[in-house]
């Protein structure tokens, strides 16, 4: 809401507040001010002048030289426009001058002749046509014959105002109106306030002989008000109209018009003004609507309502649907001569349905949804007369009709000054906040102590409401900030919060970069990622508005936003990406039921030369550094995202917690991705489950180890994996360690064959190995071995 | 034979003098202390000494020969100190060289500041609470006092999935998740990612991140919330940053309140990163409102509470000067490893 500063001052004293001073003190006691701007800010020494002499220019066919008196001086000025004439008045933008838009004026030559300014168009000022009542002509702006010269061009257009754009929020209708913020206005610095009485007279008719008014539905239409006005002259409003109805962002119509718009803007009562020609048997019934009926609203298009639309109809059709739009067939038109105006207040609720279901949010709507007053629909209508007798454009008929509908009584709510004290944290008289609520027209009665709100003041419902009242004047800052005192409390993470974090430092450790991905994503990451129509992973929740397809299902798995990441950075030339996200996925479950979110692990990397080892030794770091145990990795042979021959799921128990490889080449070549990449997902609730948290102290060995190195051929398919599992159980408790050392395929060992070997370590707790005692498990080691594996010792 | 001991001593000194290196000193050490050396063989020539001259003759024949032995280890040690000084000059390197480190990766910056967010609220006995993206109508609006036809429902603001449920628009409903199921004295934060159905551009992502406060028992006040808010903000922000409250409207706190930061840039003259105002706004608040507690079970009349509500993504922009609040989701590396 912009209002210029100069209003306020009908209502209340301004005098002496600068607009840093206004902003601040009305942005603390609740009406945030978003800015004060000067209107003509861009525009400095410009002023009037009139044109005394003009020649041909000796060097140009198409400019001309005027002499232009500014009244303290006398300039010339050379112009290529077509219009000008000696005797006109127009905008002289002098030596040193600012125009919108940056524009410096300097004294210059023009083809040799010298020029001491510019005669300004209206677009060099800024203006457009509807800023000014009289015919845009091309060229300069030729001002009225009898302006003043020497004046500045910003008084002429009223662009010497502070304009004051204010943010309201959605629980003050009342400040969506001049008079609303004038009145908060005033409390905030603590000034009188009042709106004057609408005076105006009427002539020896009445309303009631021509028209009749019926509400249908009272629910829906809480007060209809109706005057008439006779011998209507349309035409331009009166500058200080124009003016004030431009710096709050209105542009002048007609006179009739500009009236219904400034009663918006003074009393934000949206008005509506009817031609009488239109409505068909002097009737106005306020009905619902039937269902398929069509209006053409003021903009031409036609809508299609139904009954739970309110309109408001004629005695054959409807002309304006209810708070939203008039209708194009009573617009106010040139020929005008007898006027209708609606004040009237209408339901929230049903405003606010029929605007969103016809995609049409008018200032009119914009009001009525957040809940008006429906004592304030006189006093608009009158000041409407008061305004028509006042720029003599048309008789006010005499008397209203005034129809209330099921108006709510005004709520009472009792005051407990001790209540309030101890709510807000501070101690002050009931005097005292007695005197912070009445400002606000809030009835305070001492005796009773009951207070009763303003019929504007939707919003005041309740005791907190009111102790939001008093902090709003006693000062949100005069409140003392205090430490929560009572029963405390203790702080902590939670397991799995510890967990969480436990893993990421861990990672980042690992040289991997914690990463955010949308939880939306796109139907055809399913596709990229070659999942078989039937897999369960397609099945997913969608967005009913998504912004667009790429962002219109919650992802089911992590695995495609990473991708997607790693993607991103390959495209953007960085030669390696070492990622990781902890983050959920959403599995739905029945209609109308919240899915499931369960949290998932996803690592991802790329860089030329890593291997699936690369990714499995972070996996395996992480496992020891969170002490989880038991996990192992088994071959993973169906799962399409990855290359079959190099990725693994992991299991615990039998139970599948994650899956982890390399992804597999279709599905790099779908995302984009130039080089082999590593992909692992795991669940953090099933790796939460494998941590053993048990950990007690086991005593240092007291006794030596003994080392023994062991290389065997095997097939070229036999996993190293087997092959330690066969040596775990041959040598019972005192194998304490085995470590691969060596892998060899190729000359020296026979076709299709692999030599593969480990060092062992054997100790025993209690006393030292004898040489007897570690050959006899070695020999078992090697027997298991040749029979299990098939291996044969080198 | 004292001649004779005084003519070795003055021959072994001469002879330690002119020793140049390791070598010539154990030659040295042989000719004169040796098993077959000169001084040995003066003192196996002692016997025909007479009683009163042996143990004279013995003492000094011992005293040279002491006297000898710890030079030549004085010596040999001084020798061996040099060489031992010109091998560590010749091994020095090239410090500047880069280390042999263990690349490591980086927190992204949303958690880094939610970690410091959360250690800092942890100490003041709050715990951490977490809920679901995917959310019921009730949790998300009806609950909070925005009942159907609220304009703060409208489509273009949120994610629906269903008629009753969206993607959380707020971390709000995280208040009343844990309201129904706990009991005052409650302290808890729950930081989570919302939605809001805003096109993507430097200021807007229709994903983003938010932490709500609450804090609910007897005998809680206004002048609480506004003392927990600025110990956070000044835990952020430093022990410097001066903020200010100012009234506002949240369907669910009443009064409600923001509280904005002297804008860092300008400190308070206006300047472009504050858009000339001086202050710019970092979180929500109030106390909960009496129909919120309501309709939780807890009784208004017994019980008050505040609430509040922080964008963690502005946070963090206005913490490191991140001008685009996409480079969040992109994850370049090249930004990730800045933090």
């Amino acid at each position: 809401m912009k209002v210029p500063m100069s209003w306020f001052a009908d209502y209340t004293d301004i005098s002496g507040i600068t607009p840093k001073e206004y902003n601040d003190a009305l942005t603390m006691s609740g009406s945030k001010v978003e800015a004060v701007e000067n209107m003509g800010k861009d525009i400095q020494n410009v002023v009037t002048g009139k044109i005394l002499e003009i020649e041909n220019h000796p060097d140009s066919d198409h400019m001309v030289i005027c002499k232009v008196d500014v009244k303290d001086e006398i300039l010339q000025i050379v112009t290529g426009a077509p219009n000008v004439k000696v005797g006109q008045i127009v905008p002289v933008a002098k030596n040193d001058s600012y125009l919108p838009g940056g524009v410096h004026i300097k004294t210059g030559k023009l083809r040799g002749i010298e020029s001491q300014g510019m005669l300004c168009s209206h677009e060099e000022l800024g203006l457009s046509e509807n800023d000014f009542p009289w015919e845009a002509e091309y060229g300069i702006l030729i001002l009225p014959e009898d302006t003043e010269i020497g004046i500045d061009i910003k008084d002429i257009f009223g662009l010497n105002e502070d304009v004051v754009e204010f943010e309201i929020t959605s629980n003050r209708p009342d400040c969506f109106s001049v008079i609303g913020l004038a009145r908060e206005t005033a409390a905030t610095f603590k000034k009188p306030f009042s709106v004057a009485k609408p005076e105006f007279s009427e002539n020896s008719e009445n309303i009631c002989d021509t028209l009749s008014v019926t509400v249908e539905n009272p629910e829906k239409c809480l007060r209809y008000c109706a005057r008439m006005v006779k011998n209507v002259k349309i035409g331009p409003s009166p500058a200080w109209l124009v003016h004030r109805l431009k710096a709050s962002g209105i542009r002048s119509i007609n006179n009739i018009v500009d009236i219904t718009n400034y009663i918006l803007l003074e009393y934000g009562q949206p008005m509506h003004a009817f031609d009488l020609r239109h409505l068909s048997g002097g009737k106005i019934i306020v009905r619902d609507a039937k269902d398929g009926e069509i209006i053409k609203t003021l903009d031409e298009q036609d809508r299609v309502l139904n009954s739970s639309d309110l309109v408001i109809a004629d005695a054959e059709k409807a002309v304006a649907i209810a708070g939203v739009m008039g209708g194009f067939n009573s617009e106010i038109e040139d020929d005008t001569t007898t006027v209708i105006f609606e004040s009237a207040t209408f339901d929230a609720v049903s405003v606010r349905l029929t605007a969103q279901k016809a995609g049409l949010r008018t200032e009119s709507s914009a009001r009525f949804e957040k809940g008006l007053d429906p004592y304030n629909t006189v006093p608009a209508i009158e000041r409407a007369a008061e305004l028509i007798e006042e720029l003599g454009c048309g008789e006010n008929v005499g008397g209203m009709i005034d129809i209330k509908g099921n108006i709510k009584p005004q709520r009472v709510i009792k005051f407990r000054p001790e209540k309030i004290n101890a709510f807000l944290g501070i101690n002050i008289s009931k005097e005292e906040m007695a005197n912070y609520l009445r400002p606000l027209e809030i009835k305070v009665d001492m005796d009773k102590m009951e207070l009763t709100p303003p019929s504007f003041r939707p919003d005041l419902e309740a005791e907190a409401d009111i102790a939001e009242e008093i902090a709003r004047f006693y000062g949100y800052n005069n409140i003392p900030n205090t430490l929560i005192s009572g029963e405390s409390t203790k702080g902590f993470y939670s397991g799995k919060q510890i967990f969480k974090k436990n893993l990421s430092n861990l990672l980042t450790a690992q040289g991997m970069n914690e990463i955010f991905s949308f939880t939306f994503t796109t139907p055809a990451v399913f596709d990229k990622l070659c999942l078989p129509e039937n897999s369960p992973l397609r099945n997913v929740l969608r967005l009913r508005n998504p912004l667009g397809e790429d962002t219109s299902v919650m992802r089911t798995t992590a695995i495609g936003t990473m991708l997607d990441m790693l993607s991103y950075n390959y495209n953007h030339k960085n030669d390696s990406a070492y990622l990781f996200e902890i983050c959920k996925v959403f599995i739905p479950k029945n209609q109308g039921e919240l899915p499931f979110e369960p949290e998932k692990l996803a690592i991802g990397m790329y860089k030329k030369g890593i291997d699936f080892f690369d990714i499995k030794g972070v996996l395996e770091a992480v496992f020891d550094g969170l002490n989880i145990k038991g996990i192992n990795f088994e071959r993973l042979s169906n799962n399409p995202i990855f290359h079959p021959g190099r990725s693994a799921k992991l299991t615990s128990n039998g139970k599948e917690i994650g899956v982890v490889g390399e992804i597999h080449p279709t599905v790099c070549e779908n995302f984009e991705i130039g080089l082999p990449c590593y992909v692992a997902e795991l669940d953090i609730l099933e790796m939460l489950s494998c941590v053993d948290s048990n950990i007690k102290y086991k005593a240092l060995p007291k006794f030596p180890a003994a080392e023994r190195d062991i290389a065997v051929l095997v097939d070229r398919a036999t996993a190293v994996g087997e092959l330690e599992a066969t040596m775990i159980k041959a040598s019972g408790e005192i194998l304490e360690d085995i470590k691969l050392f060596d892998v060899y395929e190729g000359d020296r060992v026979p076709e299709g064959k692999k030599s593969v070997a480990f060092a062992l370590k054997f100790r025993a707790a209690d006393r030292s190995l004898t040489s007897d005692e570690i050959n006899r498990v070695f020999n078992k080691i090697v027997k298991d071995l040749e029979y299990k594996n098939k291996a044969q010792l080198r | 034979m004292k001649e004779q001991l005084a003519e070795i001593r003055r021959a072994a000194e001469e002879h330690l003098k002119k020793a140049q290196n390791v070598d010539a000193l154990e030659e040295l050490r042989v000719k004169y202390l040796g098993k077959k050396g000169e001084l040995t063989a003066i003192l196996k020539g002692m016997g025909a000494l007479s009683a009163d001259e042996r143990p004279k003759v013995g003492a000094l024949a011992n005293e040279i020969r002491e006297l000898l032995s710890s030079e030549i280890d004085k010596k040999k040690a001084e020798m061996a100190k040099v060489l031992r000084d010109a091998k560590l000059q010749s091994e020095m390197i090239d410090i500047t060289m880069p280390g042999k480190k263990q690349e490591i990766g980086n927190l992204h910056p949303l958690t880094k500041v939610l970690n410091e967010f959360t250690d800092a609220v942890i100490g003041m006995g709050f715990q951490i609470a977490e809920g679901p993206d995917v959310e019921t109508d009730y949790y998300n609006f009806e609950a909070l006092n925005i009942p159907k036809n609220h304009p703060a429902r409208d489509t273009q603001d949120s994610f629906y999935i269903e008629d009753s449920i969206v993607l959380r628009t707020q971390t709000s409903p995280m208040q009343i998740r844990v309201m129904e199921n706990t009991k005052p004295p409650i302290r808890v934060i729950a930081p989570g990612m919302v939605y809001r159905s805003d096109s993507v551009d430097a200021t807007h992502s229709p994903i983003f991140h938010q932490i709500e406060g609450l804090v609910v028992d007897k005998g809680i006040t206004m002048a609480d919330l506004k003392g927990t808010l600025e110990a956070l903000i000044k835990s952020i922000y430093g022990n410097d940053a001066v903020c200010r409250f100012r009234p506002h409207h949240f369907p669910f706190t009443e009064p409600s309140l923001e509280a904005d930061r002297r804008c860092f840039n300008c400190e308070g003259k206006g300047c472009s990163v504050c858009k000339g105002e001086g202050w710019i706004e970092i979180l929500g608040g109030g106390m909960v409102h009496p129909k919120v507690l309501k309709n939780c079970g807890i009784d208004p009349e017994i019980y008050s509470g505040f609430a509040f509500g922080i964008g963690l993504e502005r946070l963090v922009m206005g913490r490191y000067g991140i001008n685009d609040i996409r480079l969040f989701f992109e994850n370049d590396v090249k930004f990730l490893k800045q933090f």
